[in-house]
């Protein structure tokens, strides 16, 4: 039988504030343990929340990035479970009325499509601290840092059939709040954390099948990894008439497994009631509309401006735009080369594998847009081919100066002087009897074969530095012995 | 000392001797440290006693009244209710839970009072997590009423009113979430003032029902509670729930009389419930008021009953949320060697808390449970909006409503401890007031067999004026609020 993969997504993001959603501690990752939570954090007796503004209008933000529905009277509820990380024994969620409503997120696959996805819902919540279990033999520590950051919960309907679209998802969600400025998006650093429900059912089938959850799965690659070795596991239980358990399960990226977590966590009742607390969160058209004229410009409309800006393909524009920073790299070479297709290629090409060669990010590349841009124009105008580029490109990297100070330097100009490349040509002509008579006695097929020996002659002699393109002409012309 | 008697002296009498320089803050303090000393074993109103932190306070005072400066209580002693918390001070909240809490900040009420320059003597006994109307739930043992030792103060305040009534204090702290400032005001024949829900901040204040719980003025008279109140309130930025109100002075809107007022009469207040006694007092009481000029009007509050299982499901809701932070994880009571996890919490927490708190806990939590919720908490809290509007309804024909505080007077310790739903008859006609989240005030209104019982008056939302001046002119024709009870003379 063949099997249909439903997924749907959920994300905990944790938004950049700069202090906790209810309270006045910073909001930032890696300090020492328990210096970043005050006593509003660590639930204190008489302590109370405040409403950070500034998670609001993230959150709002985020809705209209996705054109959701935008709560204008939400609230928030208490989630209630003990464990030792949550200082409260509850944690302050959104459950019964959300800040985001519905919405829909185009995103882009790789092979520059767009895919759909409705968003269930997103709210605002707090997040807990860490238990910390690997620390001191036989005990566990509690670092209460993390309590209180906010988070901007992001729910999916179950409408993922791959991998591959769960993890073009995730790729949008990260450009599109990196883009808003109200994440980093961080996977590694748990900014972005991602829970998959997952089930099978039969092609065809339009009932879904029993779902399991997969818990904080840390990277685009574990995600891949994860839902991969689920459906597997999945899959054998079914072919073997066996059924799914609902429960949470965890993700071990070093055993590629996913294993059940205690059903007990499971079994929570949650007891959600309205936060008493807090007061609802009231949101006028006007807030909404100023929130929405701040709007930077998003990934997709972007997208679409470079397709017909630039004339971009699809799948160069999605690329381009799928970090702000690289579409901003994009932008500043062309304003100063007019060459957005070579730029696009230069970017995702020899740039793209060198970043990824060194391990590095954009914003750390040794060559910055004016420097991409000078060799771009050199290769424009013909002072360099192709391969003298990628020299040029190479001194770039090693920072040797810009483009022109290389092609001075490494004496990189192209020769396209025809007189001199005549007597490049002559020279190899007479030195070269034997192939010569070879190509003159082949057919015109043969011949295009039998050329190529002499451009690699002739680019060897000139170290390079000849023009293929006119060398190509140049020698058809004398070896058919004109 | 000058003429200053402890034992029935208002907090304006001690102003006016301090203003005078008649005595100083120092000695005042000393002559009322004194008293907590000598009767407190007698009482238990009082869990904590500050010797050195009021006498600081108290010195700090009278620095400030030499300058020419200091609030408007300043060098007037002051007790705490143990449910505020008091930076450095240890904050009991009278549980085992947090028998040697002690928080390292003040609550909004705390610090407020300290800018107003009143002295803190100490914290005062209360039931458990301010859940009992008799403070016999206090893991320190329950207060004793200075009018009958072998009676119960009521509560959960029942150390503030106990405290204001033998004299140890001119002013204490209270808080009311169900009655708990004015029933124990009533059984000990003093003035208490539950102000509307949002008047005074919560920050601090350890919660047990968040949308119900409101601190209040404990004192001898209405123009003291008038004089507190605007030390207290005012819009909290650490307090959402506190209220961006303006706020009036008090003491001034106290003038006048009380012609073309209309106090209304709730059927349901005067039923065969309410102890005929009583209600003959409350008859009396209410004579006065229309001396003054008050018109007497019926009103009807259909739902009063209902209001009882109303407050048993949403407050016990919220306190199982509230106390779930009690965990003998990161402060508070924790069990010795606990095996695991759960054997921790379960342990900490059936030996933190005392038998009336795990009740609610286990009712609330059982409220709010899956397949329960719609039935208890959600049905609660479409009664409450109910029983809010029969309030906004009687408003529109009458000014004031006026009522017995509790169903009696004080009654003897153990009298009702096992049976929690006599106990839970006791805040019959205060808790709908914090259903309502309106302000309620009750006054001394005479004794039956040597015992006070209270008159309660409440008023419409952010309307503690008209509360506290109706109280004032009463008080002005009547001297049931000067009667001190035979323990406070003592020592």
């Amino acid at each position: 039988m063949t099997w249909e993969m439903v997924m749907g997504l959920e994300v905990h993001l944790q938004l950049a504030t700069r202090s906790k959603i209810f309270s006045g501690a910073a909001n930032r990752f890696g300090a020492e343990p328990n210096v970043q939570a005050c006593a509003v954090d660590l639930g204190m007796p008489g302590m109370l929340p405040v409403l950070n503004e500034q998670a609001v209008r993230f959150a709002v933000m985020f809705g209209l990035g996705i054109d959701a529905r935008i709560g204008k009277r939400s609230i928030f509820d208490r989630k209630n479970y003990f464990y030792p990380d949550l200082p409260k024994g509850y944690q302050v969620s959104q459950f019964f009325e959300p800040i985001v409503c519905e919405g829909t997120f185009e995103v882009p696959m790789p092979d520059g499509d767009l895919f759909s996805i409705r968003i269930t819902r997103a709210h605002l919540e707090e997040d807990a601290g860490k238990s910390v279990h690997d620390r001191f033999p036989n005990q566990t520590g509690v670092d209460l840092n993390r309590a209180g950051t906010p988070l901007l919960e992001i729910v999916t309907e179950p409408d993922f059939r791959t991998a591959e679209q769960a993890v073009a998802y995730l790729k949008a969600l990260h450009s599109l709040v990196t883009y808003l400025g109200i994440s980093d998006g961080n996977m590694a650093e748990g900014s972005m954390r991602c829970d998959i429900n997952l089930s099978l059912r039969p092609a065809g089938s339009e009932a879904y099948g029993t779902r399991t959850e997969i818990k904080n799965v840390n990277s685009f690659r574990f995600v891949e990894k994860a839902i991969a070795v689920e459906a597997k596991r999945q899959q054998e239980l079914l072919e073997d008439g066996l059924s799914i358990l609902q429960e949470t399960r965890l993700y071990d990226a070093e055993r590629n497994e996913t294993r059940s977590m205690r059903s007990k966590e499971v079994a929570n009742d949650y007891r959600y009631f309205p936060e008493p607390d807090l007061l609802p969160i009231v949101l006028d058209d006007a807030y909404i509309a100023a929130v929405s004229a701040d709007l930077p410009e998003l990934p997709g409309a972007k997208r679409q401006r470079f397709i017909e800006q630039y004339q971009l393909s699809n799948y160069d524009a999605a690329q381009l735009v799928s970090s702000l920073a690289m579409a901003d790299y994009f932008e500043a070479t062309v304003t100063a080369c007019g060459e957005a297709k070579a730029t696009a290629n230069w970017m995702l090409g020899d740039l793209a594998a060198a970043l990824n060669r060194e391990n590095l990010s954009l914003e750390d590349a040794p060559i910055g847009p004016l420097d991409l841009a000078g060799l771009v124009a050199r290769v424009a105008d013909g002072t360099l081919s192709s391969k003298l580029g990628k020299q040029v490109f190479e001194g770039l990297w090693l920072r040797e100066g810009s483009a022109d100070e290389i092609i001075a330097q490494r004496g990189l100009k192209q020769v396209s002087d025809a007189g001199a490349l005549e007597s490049l040509i002559a020279t190899v002509i007479s030195n070269n009897p034997d192939q010569v008579a070879q190509y003159r006695a082949a057919d015109e097929v043969k011949q295009k074969k039998l050329i190529g020996f002499f451009v690699g002659q002739i680019m060897k002699a000139s170290k390079g530095q000849a023009n293929p393109q006119l060398v190509n002409e140049l020698l058809a012309r004398a070896l058919a012995g004109d | 000392m000058p003429d200053i008697n402890l034992a029935t002296a208002t907090a304006a009498e001690v102003l006016g001797a301090l203003n005078n320089r008649d005595i100083s803050s120092v000695e005042l303090t000393q002559a009322y440290l004194s008293r907590v000393d000598a009767l407190n074993g007698h009482l238990n109103a009082v869990i904590t006693v500050d010797h050195e932190g009021a006498l600081t306070a108290a010195k700090d005072a009278d620095d400030a009244r030499h300058r020419g400066e200091g609030g408007i209580l300043n060098g007037v002693p002051l007790l705490h209710k143990d449910i505020f918390c008091t930076s450095g001070l240890r904050t009991t909240c009278a549980s085992r839970m947090l028998e040697n809490f002690t928080p390292p900040y003040d609550a909004t009420v705390v610090s407020k009072l300290k800018a107003a320059g009143a002295v803190t003597l100490g914290k005062t006994n209360m039931d458990e997590f301010a859940m009992g109307s008799s403070n016999e739930t206090s893991y320190f043992g329950p207060a004793h009423n200075p009018w009958d030792l072998s009676c119960v103060p009521g509560g959960s305040s029942g150390g503030s009113a106990a405290a204001v009534a033998a004299g140890l204090a001119p002013l204490s702290t209270g808080t009311d979430t169900g009655g708990s400032i004015r029933q124990p005001a009533s059984l000990c024949g003093i003035t208490g003032l539950k102000p509307t829900y949002g008047r005074v901040s919560r920050f601090g204040i350890i919660a047990f029902a968040s949308s119900l719980d409101q601190a209040g003025p404990m004192t001898r008279t209405v123009e003291d509670a008038a004089l507190m109140l605007n030390a207290m309130c005012g819009l909290d930025p650490h307090d959402s729930t506190s209220a961006d109100m303006p706020v009036p002075n008090f003491h001034d809107a106290l003038r006048g009389d009380l012609k073309g007022l209309r106090i209304g009469l709730p059927k349901q207040y005067f039923s065969e419930l309410l102890d005929v006694r009583v209600a003959n007092r409350i008859q009396d009481a209410l004579k006065e008021l229309e001396a003054e000029g008050a018109t007497l009007v019926d009103v009807d509050l259909p739902h009063t009953q209902e209001g009882i299982a109303t407050y048993y499901v949403i407050a016990p809701a919220e306190a199982s949320a509230n106390l779930a932070r009690y965990d003998g994880v990161r402060f508070g009571h924790r069990c010795d060697d606990p095996t695991d996890l759960m054997d921790l919490y379960a342990r900490s927490r059936s030996e933190g808390f005392g038998s009336e708190v795990q009740r609610r806990i286990l009712v609330g939590t059982y409220a709010l449970s899956a397949g329960f919720y719609d039935a208890y908490f959600k049905k609660a809290q479409q009664v409450r909006r109910i029983i809010s509007n029969d309030f906004k309804q009687a408003f529109d024909q009458c000014d004031l409503i006026a009522g017995p505080s509790a169903p009696g007077v004080a009654f003897s310790v153990g009298a009702k401890s096992h049976d929690p739903i006599a106990m839970y008859m006791e805040d019959v006609y205060t808790l709908s007031v914090n259903l309502a989240g309106l302000p309620g005030l009750s006054l001394p209104a005479g004794l039956i067999n040597g015992l006070p019982i209270g008159l309660q008056l409440i008023g419409r939302a952010f309307d503690e004026a008209t509360l506290l001046q109706a109280g004032h002119r009463f008080q002005l024709r009547t001297d049931h609020h000067r009667l001190a009870p035979p323990f406070g003379e003592i020592s």
